[in-house]
């Protein structure tokens, strides 16, 4: 039997089979599968001479244990959700700028969240790791503050969203501004200068159980918004003006999506540091491979972006082992790479 | 608002019948420049009206601020008897539907474009009922573009992705339309069945019709005219009067020469008479 044609179709019955999710679906269970095996390697590669083989992970003896519950999975699942966080935040920013580039690291929003975690350490005379729930949440408050106040401050200093070179550059700018404040402080505070400095560079090493579920809490709690407000987000890719014909509050949608952002980006910061590009590539990656609406690409950018950061935790664990790389370096260096990519073949594009 | 009341509307621009939209007094500008001076009008329920005139006369910016969506210098606008700005948000878009001049090409289908065009009746969390799925399924068939509505707007062509837009526009289901260009991209027997569709909305369902139309021609075989010029409105009226008051050569600041064949009038390109004799 041949298929309907539109016309005798139902529209609600078009408008399901005019996404072809059974692709989507593919993916997702693609990515799941690559967490899960992301997950089982983070637990066996590590600096601890403990690990052997797979077998020891489902018997090992009470000092593996340990490493095992208390050190690799926590800082696995942490890193999972860090990732996904900051590909929700990306996904949102491109949405939300109308502008591929967009993401927390370029807006120089990680900058502000950072600068949030620093001033917050120092008022409370504390250094990260080893924080009591209340304290993370305070700091991760901080951090929103500074993630929202730098994204603003980057908007104003570009003067609109749209022009993707001003954004990079304001945002470059606001990034490095903020950037100097923070070391500036932490000269203050030299018992903790050295300890912030691989944090701020991007570390999964700090990752405990309560942070591991801060960050889960926080992502899922960005989840509903992001969902709620998906609709907006394709609106707004028919064009402002549409978007507000259409019924729209677009200082409203701005304000309550840029708001997720920062608190995704806070949360990330604030427990992994200052992660680059993760939110520029997981979004970019589903687009390149997938047609989505704003919906399937909320819910597809964290999976991959959880995905990477799983796997740049991996790969900065292994290069120089016993030693260990920050893993904002592994993701720097593969993003920038990217990135350089893709502004070589947009220019190569008009 | 119902199908029977839809039809139940006045009969077509008669004279005297609460406007649907209307504007007083209004001023428009950008920066230092005003584009609009001083505009009355009042869009007439069943009536289709086009906007003429030469380029950069303010017809888009005369079209969005009715619309809402430009800033006014001063006056007033009223929709349906009621200040424009005083509507809550989507109960306005659900009464004036806007379009335009650009169509936008993105990576949504079009279904999922066209029901963007219900999002001010079903909202945040786009729960569809039956009048939204009927509502988009009659703007998609009547704009012929239920054969591609599983299609990305991206792999679309110009006059398709304008035919798409044109469907959200109209699933919207408002008493008054603004439209701006929605010819532009279309082959001409494509303009010709929008120029129909639009007829259709203003005479059957009683729908306030606007549209700003750059081809004479096309733009004559409306029921009313809104004739701007560099300086201002020139007139409103019946295209009868704006034949008769010779509105366009004064819009144009030119001689445009206009037919009248079988009851249509012609736009006729005089290219061997000197300009502006």
């Amino acid at each position: 039997m041949s298929t309907p044609s539109p016309d005798v179709m139902p529209i609600a019955t078009v408008l399901e089979r005019s996404r072809n999710s059974s692709r989507l679906t593919a993916w997702l269970l693609c990515c799941i599968a690559i967490t899960v095996l992301l997950t089982f390697g983070s637990l066996v590669i590590g600096t601890s001479s403990v690990e052997t083989s797979l077998g020891w992970i489902f018997s090992p003896d009470a000092q593996s244990s340990v490493v095992l519950w208390q050190i690799r999975l926590p800082r696995t699942v942490g890193a999972w959700f860090a990732g996904a966080l900051l590909g929700l935040a990306g996904g949102i920013a491109q949405g939300v700028f109308r502008n591929p580039l967009a993401e927390p690291y370029l807006l120089g929003t990680a900058s502000g969240a950072a600068l949030g975690v620093t001033v917050s350490l120092i008022a409370a005379d504390a250094s990260v790791g080893g924080l009591a729930w209340a304290a993370r949440l305070g700091v991760t408050g901080a951090a929103c503050v500074g993630a929202a106040g730098a994204t603003l401050l980057t908007i104003s200093l570009s003067r609109g969203v749209v022009q993707t070179r001003s954004l990079l550059l304001s945002g470059v700018v606001v990034a490095f501004l903020l950037g100097a404040i923070t070391q500036l402080l932490l000269l203050t505070k030299p018992e903790i200068w050295r300890t912030m400095q691989i944090f701020l560079f991007g570390s999964t090493g700090f990752i405990s159980w309560s942070s591991a579920g801060l960050l889960g809490a926080v992502f899922f709690i960005s989840l509903v918004p992001a969902a709620l407000l998906s609709r907006g987000l394709d609106a707004l890719t028919l064009g402002e003006d549409t978007a507000q014909s259409l019924g729209l509050s677009l200082p409203a949608l701005r304000l309550t999506l840029l708001g997720v952002v920062s608190l995704a980006t806070a949360a990330s910061v604030s427990q992994v540091g200052v992660v680059g590009f993760v939110g520029l590539i997981a979004p970019h990656l589903v687009r390149e491979t997938l047609s989505v609406n704003h919906r399937q690409l909320l819910v597809a950018a964290p999976l991959c972006g959880g995905a990477l950061l799983q796997a740049a935790d991996l790969v900065s664990r292994w290069v120089i082992r016993p030693a260990e790389l920050p893993v904002g370096a592994v993701t720097a260096c593969v993003g920038g790479t990217y990135l350089v990519l893709l502004l070589w073949r947009r220019s190569r594009n008009g | 608002m119902g199908d029977a009341q839809r039809h139940a509307g006045p009969p077509p621009c008669e004279g005297g019948s609460l406007a649907a939209l209307s504007c007083a007094d209004l001023s428009v500008g950008y920066g230092s420049r005003i584009v609009l001076r001083n505009v009355s009008l009042d869009i007439l329920p069943g009536c289709w009206t086009t906007i003429v005139g030469p380029n950069g006369c303010g017809k888009s910016t005369l079209l969005r601020a009715l619309a809402g969506l430009e800033p006014s210098r001063s006056g007033t606008i009223s929709l349906q008897g009621r200040r424009l700005f005083s509507w809550p948000r989507r109960e306005r878009a659900r009464r004036l539907a806007w379009l335009s001049q650009t169509a936008a090409a993105t990576d949504l289908t079009a279904a999922e474009v066209v029901a963007l065009g219900r999002f001010a009746h079903s909202g945040w969390l786009a729960h569809r009922q039956a009048e939204d799925d009927a509502a988009m399924h009659r703007a998609m068939k009547a704009t012929g573009s239920l054969a591609w509505a599983q299609r990305r707007l991206t792999t679309l062509s110009g006059g398709e992705r304008q035919r798409v837009h044109l469907a959200r526009v109209l699933a919207v289901e408002a008493p008054v339309l603004l439209l701006d260009e929605p010819t532009t991209h279309l082959d001409p027997p494509h303009q010709e069945d929008v120029a129909r569709l639009l007829r259709e909305q203003a005479h059957r369902c009683g729908v306030g019709v606007v549209s700003a139309i750059h081809d004479l021609s096309l733009a004559l075989t409306a029921d009313r005219v809104i004739v701007l010029g560099h300086r201002g409105v020139i007139g409103h009226g019946s295209i009868r009067e704006a034949l008769a008051g010779d509105w366009l050569s004064s819009a144009f600041e030119t001689r445009v020469n206009v037919v009248e064949h079988e009851g249509v009038h012609l736009w006729r390109p005089a290219l061997d008479a000197p300009r502006g004799a």
